[in-house]
């Protein structure tokens, strides 16, 4: 385990998630906290999240106003943490794993041409459990896999699958987030018809000790394109 | 969305028949119903702007509530339906949510695609 201590001045970070709500508790925190040291980010969102179950409680989405909706509460979760460029690709959640591959993988290549990101962010395939979560993760993996090892950027992966400890270890980078956990806890507030952030906290507050340490630290693995090394 | 009213969900189901429409048909666990519970199975299925047409389609139950829509050569059925969405008047867009507010099944009927 290591803290995170690279000097991140005017650095490039792309993320890539599936679904809008996929940065909020993963990794908005340290975005935030990248951002402070002047690093510009665009987050890469596959879908508007349109199949999602959450409506709102009481239910103030629909299936058909859902896309709407979590564009709205994505735009304002990015605001919350600072992104600067968010871009969404419009491919149709839920499918992401059936989509055509050349399609997807040639959508995140230009991505990654155009920004030259140093820091990408994504799942890890395969210990992400939603099936779009790993496909967006292994297309990640595969395109930055077809990139000459010196333009590779480091790949931070979330995973959180049930054995993911086991397989992948230890994770390879824990940012204490806990300076940060007002961006993020707007964030999750953001999208409003997917959590209930006011249940998440309770009665307590973000300067309460368990709140701190329950949201403050956020986990990656380093994905191993070279494992020989 | 709106708990379900009968006579009106009935109203609109009869607006709609004999027309060429798009249907949404939807039933789904989640993705997340087994990673949260090992004992669940999860499973879902969607079919999304098929063209369909019936001639006879009713609601029924006391809620959650039943659709049957009877066609020239097949049937389309849902059960678990709990809201609709008042609102839209061109549109039959209708839900069943569970205890916490998930979406559990939909079925919608439009004459633009979804
Ligand atoms: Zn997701």
């Amino acid at each position: 385990m290591r803290e995170e201590n690279r000097d991140v001045m005017s650095e490039n970070i792309l993320v890539v998630f599936p679904h809008p709500d996929d940065e909020a508790f993963t990794v908005s925190g340290t975005l935030a906290k990248h951002i402070e040291a002047g690093a510009h980010i665009t987050y890469a969102c596959l879908t508007l999240g349109e199949m999602g179950r959450n409506m709102g409680i009481p239910p103030f989405a629909n299936r058909v106003t859902l896309p709407h909706i979590r564009k709205i509460e994505l735009e304002r979760s990015c605001e919350a943490i600072g992104i600067q460029d968010l871009r969404m690709l419009g491919f149709h959640d839920k499918m992401i794993e059936f989509e055509d591959q050349v399609l997807l993988d040639s959508q995140l290549d230009a991505l990654l041409k155009e920004l030259r990101p140093t820091i990408v962010y994504t799942f890890y395939p395969g210990f992400s459990v939603h099936p779009d979560h790993d496909a967006c993760g292994e297309s990640v993996i595969r395109t930055i896999g077809r990139l000459p090892q010196e333009e590779q950027p480091i790949v931070y992966c979330v995973a959180f699958s049930k054995n993911h400890q086991e397989v992948l270890g230890k994770p390879h980078v824990v940012n204490d987030v806990k300076e940060y956990l007002k961006p993020k806890m707007t964030s999750i507030e953001a999208h409003r018809s997917q959590f209930q952030a006011a249940e998440l906290l309770g009665s307590k507050k973000l300067e309460d000790e368990e709140i701190r340490e329950r949201y403050g630290w956020e986990r990656f693995w380093i994905y191993p394109f070279h494992v020989s090394e | 969305m709106q708990l379900i009213n009968l006579e009106k969900v009935q109203h609109r189901i009869e607006s709609l028949k004999g027309e060429e429409l798009y249907l949404h048909l939807e039933m789904t666990t989640g993705a997340y119903a087994s990673h949260l519970d090992s004992t669940k199975h999860p499973a879902a299925n969607f079919i999304t702007n098929t063209k369909i047409k019936y001639d006879h389609g009713s609601i029924a139950g006391i809620g959650p509530y039943r659709v049957g829509l009877k066609m020239a050569e097949g049937w389309i059925y849902t059960e678990g339906l709990t809201h609709w969405e008042e609102e839209e008047s061109e549109r039959l867009l209708l839900a069943g949510h569970d205890g916490q507010g998930k979406l559990v099944v939909a079925l919608q009927l439009s004459r633009e695609p979804f």
